[in-house]
């Protein structure tokens, strides 16, 4: 577990710094006094076990939530006293899909860059430029419900990353997408990233992992790792990300203990046992 | 559970025992200028049923003119001059009953209740005196004489149209984006959330309005239900109402989290209590006070009395400033209350 201390003066350098964020719903503790910086341009690799906190403590980074205590920059803004400032200088593509299925592609950028507040002329210029990169530019006028859910994810993300933020935050952009859109999506992270975006991503997928700069593992709400991937196998002595995540995992003392997990939206089962959670809004 | 179970229950025992279409308490205003044994008799026996409930002596025959646009009086009973003595001597005294008719089936009940009762008098005074005396009611009708149901069913349907497609519209759009995702790309972009709710929420008042404007051309020309107050000053008073509307609409979407909640919310919260609760359906007057005072934060109440004394009765707009201002007062409560849970919640 790396223990830096940062201050604002190298912001140059790093473009989120987190020193003991926490968070905490009533007496549970879904975010531990993480700590960790990201480089500008970094593929930064979020991972964890569902519950483990991911989207507790990106939705802090975002300035979706308020940390219970600690402190985070994003992009050289405090997230607890400018979450505005911060918003403007991210990207966001959430868990579920999030553009609107009932207006066209076309309009779906128009709008998200229209509230970045960027200008017309320009929108509707880097609109093809965009379409046409990722191969959508036939389907400008169709409706986004009528595309397949991986040309979604590609959209999804060039809407993300379209006002060209400083950070992009995905969360699970993956899911539920085949392989070779997947891989496709990777080379479009990648892209990003050599334009200087800082990619911030949550993954379930360990191979997707092994694409990332570093790598985060959480587990029970604290960062347990935090390397390079190859320096993590070689530390945990594993052959692939999978294995160290697995050995890192097996600390994890909340499914064990069977307690309510806060960590996003949702009702599903897992593992074979029910899971319900929320985003921690109730508890 | 106890939802599923609770409901009907409760609507049970509200429909069934609490509110019915029954005339009850009804508020009598009387002008007797004649003041004599028979004329309080009558009066007394009125005031002694349990449906009238004499309030007001009326001093003037301009008095009898206003008593109506005050709007708490139900039946205003107007004694000739001299009803005793004619009653005695020429066997024959005249007695107007004047009813409020905007709710046609109401007005008619209200009629043929005080009718009775002075008829019964009628025949006590038969038997005592042995003279053949008649007393001649003459019910007159006032805001609605040909008795039609469209006089009353308009500004009632406009509450519960309000409520449909204001609230519960509101919170389903807004409740439908935090389904789909849209709300958290939303919210982890710039826009201030007060900026995203204005936005959700003109689409829905402009088109209350147009609604509101061909209910009106409608039942002016179609159902032909004259508007005899000020126009202007209607639709502020409707705009005001569907601004409450909205607000509440607003407020549900902050507190639930799917479409399916946001319905349920506004079907049982909103549009079942504007059914029982507005005067729409069941008079409130022949509620037990509880429920009266319970219709009082019920918004589609207000707006159904004040829209009935400005569509039917054309009073003038300081006779609905009550109305008015209970609304916008809701109005300001609730946006307040919603505004503060967007920040915590949406």
């Amino acid at each position: 577990m790396q223990k830096n201390k940062f201050s604002i003066l190298n912001s140059q350098f790093s473009i989120i710094e987190v020193e003991d964020l926490t968070k905490s719903f009533g007496a549970f503790t879904a975010v531990d006094h993480i700590s960790f910086s990201v480089g500008r341009g970094e593929i930064f690799g979020f991972l964890g076990a569902n519950g483990a906190g991911k989207t507790t403590a990106m939705r802090m980074l975002c300035g979706l939530s308020k940390p219970t205590s600690g402190k985070g920059f994003v992009a050289g803004y405090d997230i607890e006293k400018q979450p505005e400032t911060v918003k403007k200088n991210i990207g966001y593509m959430s868990q579920k899909f999030s553009l609107y299925e009932d207006l066209k592609v076309w309009e779906n950028i128009r709008l998200f860059a229209g509230i970045y507040g960027l200008d017309g002329k320009l929108i509707s210029r880097k609109t093809d430029e965009t379409l046409k990169k990722i191969g959508l530019m036939n389907e400008k006028n169709a409706l986004v419900k009528e595309l397949p859910l991986g040309w979604k994810q590609k959209l999804a993300f060039s809407v993300a990353v379209f006002h060209e933020p400083k950070v992009v935050f995905l969360d699970e952009p993956t899911g539920g997408v085949d392989p070779i859109t997947r891989r496709q999506f990777w080379e479009m992270i990648y892209e990003a990233a050599e334009k200087g975006i800082t990619i911030f991503v949550t993954t379930h997928y360990m191979d997707e992992a092994e694409y990332c700069n570093r790598i985060s593992i959480m587990v029970d709400g604290r960062i347990e790792a935090l390397d390079t991937p190859r320096k993590l196998k070689e530390q945990f002595q594993a052959n692939n990300m999978d294995e160290v995540f697995r050995k890192l995992a097996r600390k994890a003392r909340r499914v064990e203990n069977g307690e309510l997990r806060i960590e996003n939206d949702g009702l599903g089962i897992e593992n074979g046992e029910l899971r319900v959670e929320n985003d921690g809004f109730k508890l | 559970m106890l939802v599923i179970i609770g409901i009907p229950v409760f609507q049970i025992l509200i429909i069934g025992f609490a509110i019915s279409t029954d005339v009850k308490n009804i508020e009598v205003a009387v002008y007797d200028p004649s003041n004599d044994e028979a004329t309080n008799r009558i009066i007394n026996q009125l005031d002694a049923s349990k449906y009238f409930n004499v309030a007001r002596r009326l001093k003037s025959t301009s008095d009898v003119d206003n008593e109506f646009k005050k709007g708490k009086t139900g039946l205003i009973v107007v004694f000739s001059e001299n009803f005793g003595e004619n009653l005695y001597h020429t066997g024959d005294a005249a007695v107007q009953l004047h009813v409020d008719t905007s709710d046609p089936n109401h007005g008619q009940t209200v009629a043929s209740y005080a009718s009775s009762i002075i008829a019964g008098y009628q025949q006590e005074l038969l038997q005592e005196t042995n003279i053949p005396i008649r007393i001649n009611p003459e019910i007159r009708m006032l805001y609605n004489p040909e008795m039609r149901s469209a006089y009353n069913f308009v500004p009632g349907l406009m509450g519960l149209v309000f409520m449909l497609v204001c609230a519960m519209m509101t919170s389903v759009a807004i409740v439908r984006e935090k389904e789909t995702g849209t709300m958290e790309v939303l919210l982890a972009s710039p826009v201030k959330p007060v900026y995203m709710v204005v936005s959700k929420l003109v689409p829905y008042f402009i088109i209350s309005w147009i609604i509101f404007i061909l209910i009106l051309l409608l039942s002016v020309f179609v159902l032909k239900v004259p508007i005899t107050g000020s126009l202007v000053w209607l639709n502020v008073f409707t705009l005001i109402f569907i601004v409450v509307a909205l607000s509440l609409g607003l407020l549900i979407s902050t507190v639930v989290r799917t479409q399916v909640a946001a319905i349920l919310a506004s079907g049982m919260g909103l549009i079942m209590p504007v059914m029982i609760l507005s005067g729409y359906v069941f008079p409130i007057e022949s509620m037990p006070p509880v429920l009266q005072w319970i219709s009082g934060i019920v918004p589609a109440r207000w707006f159904n009395e004040g829209a009935k004394k400005l569509i039917i009765e054309g009073v003038p707009v300081r006779s609905v400033l009550k109305e008015m201002m209970i609304l916008l007062g809701m109005a300001i409560l609730i946006i307040t209350i919603s505004l503060r849970n967007i920040k915590t919640r949406l």
